[in-house]
């Protein structure tokens, strides 16, 4: 290569201010090998990435309880939800704390604590509060934090239909 | 910017003549397609090289799906191959990225057979690269297990079947290499782990002592 500069340079005239040959052939190069190791790479990166860009699975509404039980005082209903994980289909089994409102609303609130994910249970400190056994994160009766949590207990979302209760997926609290 | 950083690090650790050593060599006349276009034949130890490297790397991404387990293989790979987007390209890539290499090694081993490279003083280079044929074969061998299909399932019974027909050892060679009496959950582990980690490494070393041999010995001469 270094024999063919030496040529340009005899020839090139004074005015002459062009991309010398071998930047010429280094962007070419550059650029190809960029070209090929991105047309490896991308596809493998896209792959493995995949999780972060997919869409959740969108919840459907089951039937967990007759509305006449729901009472003023908060009660633990279990459910089982399909899920699909991957290539990976299961039931999970949900559980979901689920009272009245004064307004006779129902809500159904998720047990898993906002502090760090341990499961919170009614009143067990007979303070009528959400009490979590790890750290002493406290929850009102509409899952508002009163102590170590930062955030509202999460709800479920509700649906009543023909007498029942029907719960979907996991929506921020809105009562707190 | 690139050439700031890369100077500000080759100021206190003296790198360039490291990647130097490695990449900045002449290449003969003989050998550079440029000046004899049949010299291309010289040109398969890099491209075998090459899809090695691609092997290696889509591989990686592949064990981020895969389990190696009899009831979840099947299922997981064709989860990667069918909804993961680009997955047909990247098991694509690994699948006949496997029949390319041992076409590339083979082709390479006959330019260095009728070259006569083999020769004085690169015999010890020439094993180097039969070891190398040789972990090539065993990956294939292991790879081909792991989707956990029909195809899978025969070839390696049929495979197992001709090391257990070794005089003496065979049957011994065939319980290792089954991890029990049957093609089976402990079979699938036993060549997940030989294909993921024990051959590769192999692989490695040995491709090591050969890229640092035949620097240390440089291109035989021409014909």
């Amino acid at each position: 290569m270094s024999n063919h500069e030496h040529q340009d340079s005899k020839h090139q005239s004074a005015q002459r201010n062009e991309m010398s040959r071998r930047q010429f052939l280094s962007y070419t190069l550059g650029g190809t090998t960029a070209f090929m190791v991105g047309g490896a790479v991308l596809p493998m990166v896209r792959f493995a990435v995949d999780p972060l860009l997919a869409k959740g699975s969108a919840n459907e509404l089951v039937k967990v309880i007759e509305e006449s039980k729901v009472t003023n005082e908060p009660q633990e209903v279990k459910f089982t939800i399909n899920q699909v994980d991957g290539w990976y289909k299961s039931k999970s089994e949900k559980v979901a704390w689920i009272s009245k409102d004064a307004s006779g609303n129902v809500f159904a609130l998720s047990p898993v604590c906002k502090h760090l994910g341990c499961t919170v249970f009614w009143n067990t400190h007979g303070k009528n509060e959400y009490d979590c056994p790890c750290h002493d994160a406290r929850y009102s009766i509409d899952g508002k934090n009163l102590a170590v949590a930062n955030a509202p207990l999460d709800e479920y979302q509700v649906a009543v239909q023909d007498g029942y209760v029907y719960l979907g997926g996991i929506i921020p609290n809105t009562r707190a | 910017m690139f050439k700031t950083i890369y100077n500000w690090i080759d100021e206190r650790l003296d790198i360039t003549p490291l990647w130097r050593d490695v990449a900045d060599h002449e290449v003969p006349e003989h050998v550079n397609p440029a000046h004899h276009f049949s010299a291309f034949v010289y040109c398969f130890g890099g491209l075998t090289f090459f899809i090695t490297v691609i092997q290696i790397l889509s591989g990686m991404f592949l064990t981020m799906y895969y389990v190696p387990d009899i009831i979840n293989a099947y299922a997981s790979v064709d989860y990667l191959q069918h909804q993961i987007p680009f997955g047909k390209i990247v098991r694509g890539m690994h699948h006949f990225g496997a029949s390319l290499v041992i076409v590339m090694m083979f082709l390479h081993t006959l330019r260095v057979f009728f070259t006569g490279s083999y020769k004085a003083p690169r015999e010890m280079n020439w094993v180097v690269g039969m070891l190398i044929f040789f972990i090539m074969l065993g990956l294939g061998f292991t790879g081909y297990l792991l989707p956990w299909d029909n195809k899978a399932y025969f070839a390696t019974k049929v495979g197992v079947e001709i090391a257990a027909s070794v005089p003496y050892i065979g049957p011994y060679i065939a319980d290792f290499l089954y991890g029990g009496d049957i093609v089976g959950a402990q079979t699938l582990t036993r060549f997940f782990a030989i294909h993921v980690f024990f051959l590769p490494g192999a692989l490695i070393a040995m491709l090591a002592a050969h890229f640092i041999m035949i620097r240390r010995q440089g291109i035989s001469g021409p014909l």
